[in-house]
């Protein structure tokens, strides 16, 4: 164990019953880097990050925050970490400034640094015209900007942030990112759980897909996208019935096989723009009047749907009935 | 947008128990603060027994004798500290709710993530839940003297009543924290958090004489714990107490009282914290 990793994990298997949710993950943070956690809803995200803020114990291997053995230290991971759930945890009926108070005061923080501290917060967060109105007023957003701010109020060096954005109107959640972004720069560590691709690419360095309680993929952004090929053509065709015969003209130019989809066609090429005309020129030659064609780089979404066979925000696979099941069942109905 | 300031926080170092009692008081005052900004809560859980007392003074009065004595109002200074005990025994409902939401809505989750002392959430619950009693005392204490309700055997036996009826709305609050550990979500809280308070009541000699139960029925509402605090709060506001069977709770009903909320409150304590640091929100 060296003390330039924030989080390290090794082997960590977690059932809840006859259910495996963690299947053996390794995943390891670097201090002062921002590690995304992707993958579909029931893949394992929350279980760790309950696991690593000391909230579950795990059911086999090691799991290190700050250093710090989870299971047997975790006084000692809770003072070095702040964690922001699904869910606003605050109280609603306090007023936002007494939510940050009260938490100030919990963490055994001397009440003058706690007055000070809440009241950067609340100017940070453009919380401090809504201060001393209870929470329960708070729109969406502002109730989860309250949330970061309330596990900021120690100056964590480690944050655990479980799907920050989900369910955030999208001005909120650019809000929200920038949010991040700044306390990244100011050199705090991140694990960040999301089922948005486009959140994890934003906010991540470094990027591990998880799924089924195992972690089917690890690199960068961009690693990532390469590892699934390069650039990929679009094309639709007028008459869907002339489909076939476009993907066997094509596939001469392609860097893979097309994929045919009703009048659609998707192929990994490389070279650039310069396909896009040889596709065309291919196509007129045949006679094949083509209605939309595009050249695009890969996107996150693509590299889930190669990884794992199935789209990052779509249903889990079918799971034995019991507590995770449920508990499951409920996240994607909200 | 502004930067944050990098000094660290000061940490303040204290024993352990000194923690305890310190986060206990924060979460208390927490959940205070609840009652004060919900005054619609506070205002509907008092208009209850308030209720209550109506009914059973003028409803019900008139059937129900008090076994030694004979005079008109005998029933409704009998019924008082009955409604006091089933009042207070109520606040276990609130802290099985309350602990329900706040699993609920993730709030347990984020306390245990910090370094407080485990049981101050627990303890801050129930206390909050029993100081809630004082103003909940007073108005029932104050409704009852306007039907005709006596306090008769000087002020600080009454102080004293009153006192053992806060221990009683403490202890069952643990009793009703540990349920609420439980609870799937707060909707079913509202219902389990009551359940068992009605038998719990009305099994007892809290409306109604013993000697008016069935046989079976009298040594369950003997040994009942609201029994003997219900007695010893008629004995010392000076009320009729009817004729008591031939229990041992019966006949010492304060000693009863103070031995059954000890182990119900060490027993149930150590439950819900033990629960409490196992359980997760959803």
């Amino acid at each position: 164990m060296t003390d330039d990793l924030a989080v390290s994990i090794e082997g960590l298997v977690r059932h809840f019953g006859d259910v495996v949710a963690l299947d053996g993950v390794d995943l390891t943070v670097p201090r002062g880097q921002v590690v995304g956690l992707l993958g579909p809803n029931g893949a394992g995200k929350t279980t760790t990050v309950r696991i690593l803020s000391t909230l579950l114990q795990p059911t086999a291997g090691i799991a290190r925050v700050a250093g710090f053995d989870v299971t047997k230290k975790p006084d000692e991971v809770r003072r070095a970490i702040g964690l922001t759930g699904q869910y606003a945890a605050v109280d609603e009926y306090l007023t936002g400034r007494e939510n940050l108070r009260m938490f100030g005061d919990l963490y055994h923080l001397a009440p003058s640094y706690v007055k000070q501290r809440t009241a950067e917060l609340l100017d940070w967060f453009d919380l401090t015209d809504a201060a001393d109105r209870p929470a329960r007023t708070y729109s969406g957003g502002m109730r989860r900007r309250l949330d970061l701010a309330a596990s900021l109020i120690a100056r964590p060096s480690i944050l655990f942030l479980d799907e920050p954005t989900t369910g955030l109107d999208p001005r909120s959640r650019l809000a929200m990112w920038g949010v991040i972004q700044n306390l990244v720069d100011e050199g705090t560590t991140v694990l960040l759980t999301t089922q948005y691709l486009e959140e994890a690419d934003q906010l991540a360095q470094d990027i591990v897909v998880i799924d089924h309680g195992r972690v089917i993929a690890h690199g960068t952004a961009e690693a990532l996208k390469d590892q699934i090929g390069g650039d990929r053509i679009e094309i639709s065709v007028s008459d869907p019935a002339r489909i076939g015969r476009a993907a066997e003209v094509l596939r001469p130019i392609g860097h893979g096989d097309p994929v045919v989809d009703d009048a659609r066609l998707l192929m990994p090429v490389s070279g650039g723009s310069t396909v896009l005309v040889d596709a065309v020129r291919l196509l007129d030659a045949e006679g094949i009047e083509v209605s939309d064609i595009v050249l695009r780089r890969p996107t996150l979404d693509d590299v889930f749907l190669s990884l794992t066979g199935h789209a990052a925000e779509e249903e889990p696979a079918v799971t034995p009935a019991g507590r995770r099941g449920r508990r499951e069942k409920k996240e994607a109905t909200e | 947008m502004s930067t944050l300031s990098t000094a660290l926080p000061q940490v303040r170092r204290r024993p352990l128990w000194g923690w305890t009692i310190q986060d206990g008081l924060v979460v208390t005052r927490r959940n205070l603060i609840q009652t004060v900004r919900v005054p619609e809560l506070l205002f509907f859980s008092l208009v209850q027994p308030v209720i209550f007392v109506l009914l059973f003074a003028y409803v019900f009065g008139g059937a129900i004798p008090i076994p030694g004595d004979a005079s008109a109002d005998a029933y409704r200074q009998y019924l008082m500290p009955g409604i006091f005990g089933q009042t207070v025994a109520f606040a276990a409902a609130s802290s099985t709710v309350g602990l329900a939401e706040d699993m609920h809505k993730g709030l347990i989750d984020r306390f245990r993530a910090l370094p407080m002392s485990p049981p101050a959430v627990l303890m801050g619950r129930t206390f909050a839940d029993a100081v809630r009693q004082v103003l909940v005392l007073f108005v029932l204490s104050v409704t009852g003297y306007l039907v005709g309700w006596r306090i008769d055997n000087g002020l600080l036996n009454a102080i004293w009543a009153y006192a053992l009826l806060l221990l009683f709305a403490y202890t069952v609050a643990w009793i009703g924290s540990w349920i609420g550990l439980y609870m799937p979500n707060p909707e079913t809280a509202n219902t389990a958090g009551l359940v068992w308070l009605f038998p719990l009541t009305f099994l007892s000699n809290a409306f109604v004489p013993i000697n008016s139960l069935p046989g079976a029925l009298q040594a369950v509402a003997a040994w009942n714990p609201i029994s003997a605090l219900v007695l010893a709060c008629r004995e010392l506001f000076g009320n009729p107490t009817g004729i008591q069977p031939d229990y041992w709770p019966l006949q010492h009903p304060q000693l009863y009282t103070l031995i059954s909320c000890t182990v119900l409150i060490a027993v149930f304590a150590t439950l819900s914290v033990r629960r409490y640091r196992r359980t997760t929100s959803r």
